[in-house]
């Protein structure tokens, strides 16, 4: 069974695999060259990094069809650890991060990604793309007027040539700008910054290294918060994408596998000289685009990009900044989720919160870990806000006995607690109240308190309290998991009194 | 709904030609073990995908249009099978009836073949399904793709359809090595109402006198299970000797224990259940 699907994922497609990893492999070349000197290192780094996480990824992942390799979201997190510490402190983290990852496959973290809303997905993919783009301005700022030129002419190519027939949907139109901008460039012997003025571009294949730092606390110290940052925004972004492709292709993914696929991926990086990476959400969605569905398309991906790398290497230097912007342009639009602004409209306002808040905290952090963080507290507070709301208490007075009876009917719990609280009326003096517990949910300490309070305040005025239905209010205090899994138990904690 | 226990005879139904032959034959098991009669259709995931764009660019709102697309073209498709289905399904059930089946479900699910049988495992006694799907009808010495992985991943009896359906089976042969996996076949066959009344042939290719000696053990197994039974010993290839025995004796169907060696064993030296699969001409019923 393991065999056969095993062989599915891989060779159930093999013409279209093929043909999507060699258009997925000409969009990450430039990719992987922007996003290594976004980090401040050379752009071999991240060529290598692509390289080595796309073969490994396609072995070892649990989402075949996704591409992962050296990311903008990672590279944004390194930049001051190589500016402070270097390279080799940057491959050190990387190889921690690897680590960090596969240990979250084990602990089965992933399924934590059901805490992270849709809305705080949004915020982390539209930041990103905002991300994205603003690390493209500093090569449009300072500059002749020929790089605008050139940039918008790329991007006139990008987006329009798709449009001619034929030609246009077999020829990548990424492809197109750059074979065209650095004709133009080489010809025209136009005087602006190439690929090769930002650094070594690789000439051999990678080569197997350990990191040069010493292997002491110190490091550690130095390397670990950046390995924390790096492990939680690649899995998140993983698991998003991920997400994404499930969608796409209507099949399922093994989430925890994807994380200790993401962490070996990971270590091989580190080892070959490579930056941390994660998957990419734009270029998975060309693959699927393109019509890559199995494990070859991520493989032929990384293989193509490094055979193209070595071998065109001299050429690849002369390829002009302009064009490198321009397909990156296009890479933070098609990540952009467009849907979220008409969404903005219809959507209440404190999902709306959630979005903006997740894309504002990472913009001005540049750390997409801190945005899903703020994200993620932020919708969990509105929600709770939100149950708080459906509790209600309601009194009547037996004018016979000198009785008041209180009905609680609802969920009480630290948010609704002092409203719960504030319902009673302790002033009214009467012989006894009766509280009526059995609509009600008790769901934590907070709600126990609250109930003691009331009673006591009672007591202090001489009011006698009798509670009923207390054991079945506070059943949903049970702290252990797993316990209320069963309908039936459920219908008898929730619904049944 | 409540599932009874390994029970139903479960029938796959497609668009190939032995569609018809798996209905009778599934009818023929039903009848016999009074047994209810499920018949599935199965529609699968596409392969490969329904739209390439190589364009490699991506714009604003690509992402939403790209599930819409995909989703667009998945929907006619599988409204289209979904259609082709029933009516498939409806020809099987009234085929069913026509054998004298009292009565017949028709299922269809979504997903692998695979996937939905061993969700459905439970409540399986037999499955009986085609040789070949109608993807590769024409191809001759090959079985269908899946069906290996299916055998291997179903601990139930499947039945192998690979020709039309005669009649009821009278003489049915049992490929017996007095390994642990055909032990257990012998079991099943004593214990099942299925065989009862048909002449049992236990045949054994290899000779020696703890071989002979375990051919007899099994004979008697079977004869006090009130089976009328033969026993043959033969010696040359395993394979072709039971073709062979078959012919010579106008068997009707092969029962044998499915893929009892090692996976090391089976890459090394070939699994016999695979070559059996392959060069049968008579319907194979695989006991796990």
């Amino acid at each position: 069974m393991l065999l056969s699907s095993t062989r599915q994922q891989w060779l159930g497609n093999i013409r279209a695999d093929l043909l999507a990893g060699i258009v997925v492999a000409l969009a990450l070349i430039p990719e992987a060259i922007a996003f290594s000197i976004i980090a401040g290192v050379d752009p071999k780094v991240g060529l290598y990094a692509s390289f080595c996480i796309a073969v490994i990824i396609s072995i070892v992942g649990g989402r075949p069809g996704m591409i992962s390799a050296a990311t903008g979201a990672m590279a944004l997190l390194m930049v001051t650890l190589v500016k402070e510490h270097g390279l080799q402190y940057l491959l050190a983290a990387t190889l921690l991060t690897g680590v960090l990852q596969i240990s979250t496959g084990y602990l089965k973290l992933g399924n934590l990604m059901s805490f992270v809303s849709r809305s705080v997905v949004t915020g982390f993919v539209n930041a990103l793309a905002i991300l994205i783009f603003m690390a493209q301005l500093p090569e449009l700022t300072h500059v002749t007027w020929h790089v605008y030129a050139m940039t918008a002419a790329g991007l006139g190519i990008i987006y329009l040539f798709p449009h001619l027939p034929v030609v246009g949907k077999i020829v990548p139109s990424p492809l197109v700008c750059i074979v065209l901008l650095t004709l133009v460039a080489v010809v025209a012997g136009l005087d602006i910054r190439t690929v090769g003025d930002m650094g070594e571009l690789p000439d051999t294949l990678p080569l197997f290294l350990w990191p040069d730092v010493p292997l002491n606390l110190e490091t550690l110290y130095i390397i670990f918060p950046y390995a924390i940052s790096l492990a939680v925004v690649g899995l998140l972004e993983s698991m998003m994408t991920a997400t994404i492709v499930d969608d796409l292709t209507d099949t399922n993914s093994d989430k925890n596998r994807e994380c200790k696929g993401q962490g070996i991926a990971n270590i091989g990086a580190g080892l070959l000289g490579g930056m941390a990476g994660c998957a990419m959400i734009g270029q998975s969605v060309i693959n699927v685009k393109s019509g890559g569905r199995g494990r070859l398309s991520t493989l032929t991906a990384g293989v193509f990009l490094i055979v193209m790398v070595v071998f065109l290497g001299p050429l690849i230097s002369q390829i002009p900044m302009a064009a490198l912007v321009a397909v990156m342009i296009m890479v933070s639009i098609g990540t952009f989720s467009w849907q979220s602004i008409i969404d903005l409209k219809k959507y209440p306002l404190s999902t709306n919160l959630v979005m903006v808040a997740t894309v504002l905290v990472v913009v001005s952090t540049h750390n997409l870990a801190y945005g899903v963080f703020v994200g993620v507290l932020l919708a969990s507070l509105f929600f709770a806000n939100k149950v708080s709301h459906f509790m209600y208490v309601s009194s009547e007075l037996d004018a016979l006995t000198d009785i008041r009876t209180y009905r609680v009917v609802g969920q009480v719990f630290f948010n609704s607690a002092d409203k719960f609280t504030a319902q009673f009326d302790f002033k009214e003096v009467r012989d006894k109240v009766v509280i009526n517990l059995s609509r009600a949910h008790f769901w934590d300490i907070s709600a126990v308190g609250a109930l003691d309070k009331v009673v006591i305040k009672f007591r202090r005025e001489g009011v006698a309290v009798e509670l009923i239905g207390l054991n079945e209010a506070s059943a949903t205090i049970v702290d252990r998991f797993g316990i209320h899994d069963k309908p039936e138990e459920i219908d008898q904690v929730l619904g049944g009194h | 709904m409540s599932i009874q226990h390994r029970s139903t005879i479960l029938a796959g139904i497609d668009g190939s030609t032995y569609s018809a032959a798996v209905t009778d034959y599934a009818a023929w098991i039903a009848v016999k073990l009074r047994a209810p009669l499920k018949l599935l259709h199965n529609i699968e995931h596409r392969d490969t995908p329904p739209l390439t764009d190589l364009s490699g660019s991506i714009g604003l709102g690509s992402r939403e249009e790209l599930l819409e697309e995909l989703t667009r073209m998945e929907e006619r498709r599988s409204r289209i099978l979904l259609e082709q289905g029933k009516a498939m399904l409806q020809d099987a059930h009234e085929r069913a009836l026509a054998r004298g089946c009292p009565e017949a479900e028709n299922l269809q699910r979504h997903g692998s073949l695979e996937e939905t049988l061993v969700e459905m495992e439970e409540e399986i006694r037999v499955l009986v399904v085609g040789i070949r799907g109608e993807g590769h009808e024409n191809r001759e010495k090959q079985i269908g793709t899946k069906l290996e992985s299916l055998i291997r991943a179903l601990h139930r009896p499947v039945l192998v359809v690979n020709r039309p359906f005669e009649q009821p089976p009278q003489r049915i042969m049992i490929a017996y090595d007095g390994g642990e996996v055909s032990r257990k076949a012998l079991d099943m066959v004593s214990l099942s109402p299925l065989y009862q009344g048909l002449e049992c042939h236990l045949v054994h290719v290899g000779q020696g006198e703890q071989e002979s000696a375990q051919l007899q053990e099994g004979a008697a197994i079977l004869r006090q299970a009130g089976l009328k039974t033969i026993c043959a010993e033969l010696s040359g290839d395993v394979q072709q000797q039971l073709e062979r025995y078959y012919r010579e004796h106008a068997i009707e169907l092969v029962v044998m224990g499915a893929f009892g060696q090692s996976r090391l064993r089976e890459l090394l030296f070939g699994s016999l259940t695979q070559r059996m699969l392959i060069n049968s001409k008579i319907p194979l019923l695989l006991l796990r």
